[in-house]
């Protein structure tokens, strides 16, 4: 008898503990909605006129990118509390394979998405085509891809393009910084760069090396440009590249390289990056949503939450600004998508 | 002379309910077989098809290992040799660490200290690994490496193999004590009745009689070190360099599963299946491993019933 009574009184006291929860969490979600639209964040305008939307957002793509995309993230999801929306930084080629297969709804790039079949492999756009998604291209800001090295290095002071391919190219040997210039210390190169998922990979191969995927091979290689910096910060004969943002958050750790593609040397600053002057490592950060996952109100107002506010988080996130002109034609080009 | 009555026969209902129970108990045994069998079938189908794909002989002789850069190598040798180094930097660390401990713990403390004492050793063993890893990478080289050895970089085997270390003296020390406390009495008595110190009668009579024990926990801790992940990714890096330099940044077996499992890989690739034939080898080392232990333990434990 004592058995079944006290089982009696476990079940009731199951029944109550769950009908609570039920209920407080029910009650959660309504009040925060109806207070949203006035504790909308104070760094920008968000839009106080659009009712607070719901659903999961999935968005995969550059690890350069991933920080301005994951700030507006967190802005329009406190402006939305019930829109959750992820962000992962799995690589630009990486994050394109994701996409293009329907998994993720946007990618944020470091580069654009390829468009050039190759005769072993299918382009990304065609691919994605096949697949029946349509990316929408929209170009967010600027970055100056940075090369960087260890404080106690004195003598890498500026690099000439030439001299980073000879680091960087497939079937590289060198391996002392004396192999680079005969003037320099016979201190031994520790490499650190993206791996062969990443845009900034992609890119850096691209313009030094002459042919995208084009590197040597034993290097260090992280997709986690922390990790990266982490790794040129402690070796004193290390030398690494990442996005600019990157750099700028860590300017106590890293020294910069200044880069001489034939003009002199140049340092990466927002200046140089934004004019051009910076080259040829300065290059367009973009992010593509799906054409399909734009029909969902939640996903196109984010987007257009995205670029209504991205300078602010490009400058906070330490990129480089648009021109006004671009980011009006990515405006243009994604309510030209939501319209369709 | 007792004789056993015969028991009751069982009722229907109960020789029923019986059934079921041992069903039921069998079938949850069954899970864990039938988990192990398919994970060993799936490793083996795609590890064949890598093989179709890459030369068996290029995989276990080559020494470049270049998985996502072109020109694609897959030589494993320096992610073998990478996991070896670290484990082998665990050992020396865990079994004088987990062995000494052991002997303080099961021959020279007092029971009080045992009771405070072998709980933390345990906690030890419950700290979630990749906090450890974040140990090592954010204390461990920064403060203490660099002080010792300022050419360290901030990625290498040793700080890895130091971390493993840690790991893995609770195990060390956890088994080895139980083997110790399980020799008799009679032989520790008998060594002091005979006018032995103490020091000689753990080093000539209950080391030796607990041998078989304590060779079992090392190979069993060095399985774990061999499959130990998130510590050695943080802490050794990943770069798949073909070295016996413990101060340089390597990449071990589980730090390339993670790595490319981290990125994105279709299906279909020639990455996604070079995955299956580390995760298969590494398999195989640690299954080899605790057949190991098994055999020692059985082949050299004394009775003494």
């Amino acid at each position: 008898m004592s058995i079944t009574r006290s089982s009696r009184v476990a079940g009731l006291a199951l029944a109550a503990i769950v009908v609570a929860a039920a209920c407080s969490s029910s009650g959660a979600t309504t009040a925060p909605a109806s207070q949203a639209p006035a504790s909308a964040a104070p760094a920008t305008e968000a839009p106080a006129s659009q009712a607070p939307v719901t659903g999961d957002i999935v968005i995969d793509g550059s690890s350069t990118v991933y920080p301005i995309t994951e700030a507006v993230a967190e802005e329009f999801q406190k402006a939305n509390p019930g829109a959750k929306v992820s962000v992962a930084f799995s690589g630009t080629g990486g994050g394109f394979k994701k996409f293009c297969a329907g998994e993720t709804d946007a990618n944020d790039a470091s580069r654009p998405i390829k468009t050039e079949d190759k005769p072993d492999a299918k382009s990304e756009a065609t691919t994605c085509k096949e697949n029946g998604v349509d990316p929408v291209e929209l170009q967010v800001a600027y970055d100056g891809l940075t090369v960087v090295v260890n404080p106690q290095n004195t003598w890498a002071t500026c690099m000439t393009t030439d001299e980073l391919k000879k680091v960087w190219d497939q079937g590289s040997t060198v391996t002392k910084w004396s192999d680079i210039r005969a003037d320099w210390p016979a201190e031994s190169i520790k490499l650190f760069g993206p791996g062969a998922d990443s845009g900034t990979f992609d890119y850096f191969t691209e313009v030094i090396n002459g042919e995208v995927d084009r590197s040597r091979s034993d290097f260090t290689q992280s997709e986690d440009d922390n990790a990266l910096v982490q790794g040129v910060a402690g070796e004193k004969g290390a030398l690494g590249y990442f996005g600019f943002a990157y750099y700028e958050e860590n300017t106590d750790k890293l020294k910069v390289v200044q880069i001489d593609s034939g003009a002199g040397c140049v340092e990466p600053t927002r200046e140089t990056i934004a004019s051009n002057t910076y080259t040829p490592l300065s290059r367009p950060l973009f992010v593509y949503p799906s054409m399909q996952s734009l029909a969902r109100p939640e996903v196109a107002a984010f987007f257009q939450y995205y670029l209504d506010n991205v300078n602010t988080f490009v400058d906070e996130v330490g990129y480089v600004t648009a021109p006004a002109d671009i980011l009006q034609k990515s405006k243009d080009t994604l309510a030209a998508a939501i319209a369709k | 002379m007792a004789t056993t009555r015969p028991l009751p026969p069982l009722t229907r209902r109960r020789a029923g309910s019986e059934r079921s129970i041992e069903a039921f108990l069998f079938m949850a045994a069954a899970v864990g077989v039938l988990t192990t069998i398919g994970i060993i079938v799936v490793l083996g189908y795609e590890t064949l098809q890598f093989f179709t794909k890459v030369s068996p002989v290029e995989f276990f002789t080559g020494t470049v290992w270049s998985a996502s850069i072109k020109p694609y190598q897959f030589g494993v040798v320096p992610l073998v040799v990478s996991t070896l180094m670290v484990a082998a930097i665990a050992l020396v660390i865990g079994i004088p660490l987990g062995l000494l401990s052991a002997i303080y713990l099961a021959e020279y403390a007092t029971p009080r200290v045992r009771t405070l004492v072998k709980p933390i050793l345990e906690l030890i063993a419950g700290i979630p690994t990749i906090v450890l890893g974040f140990f090592a990478i954010n204390f461990l080289t920064p403060n203490i490496l660099k002080a010792l050895i300022p050419s360290i970089g901030g990625f290498s085997a040793l700080s890895a193999g130091i971390v493993v270390g840690i790991l893995v003296t609770p195990l060390i020390a956890s088994l080895s004590e139980d083997a110790m406390r399980s020799v008799p009495r009679g032989l520790r008595e008998g060594a002091f009745a005979m006018g032995a110190t103490r020091f000689e009668v753990i080093r000539k009579i209950i080391l030796p009689a607990a041998l078989s024990g304590i060779m079992a926990s090392i190979i069993l801790a060095m399985s774990r070190a061999v499959g130990e992940t998130m510590a050695v990714v943080l802490a050794a890096g990943t770069n798949p360099n073909l070295t016996l330099n413990p101060l340089e940044s390597v990449q071990t077996m589980t730090a390339f599963i993670v790595q490319i499992s981290l990125g994105d890989t279709p299906a279909d690739s020639i990455q996604f299946y070079s995955l299956f034939a580390v995760a298969a080898l590494l398999f195989a080392m640690t299954l080899v491993l605790n057949l190991l232990s098994d055999w020692i333990v059985r082949r050299f434990r004394n009775a003494y019933d």
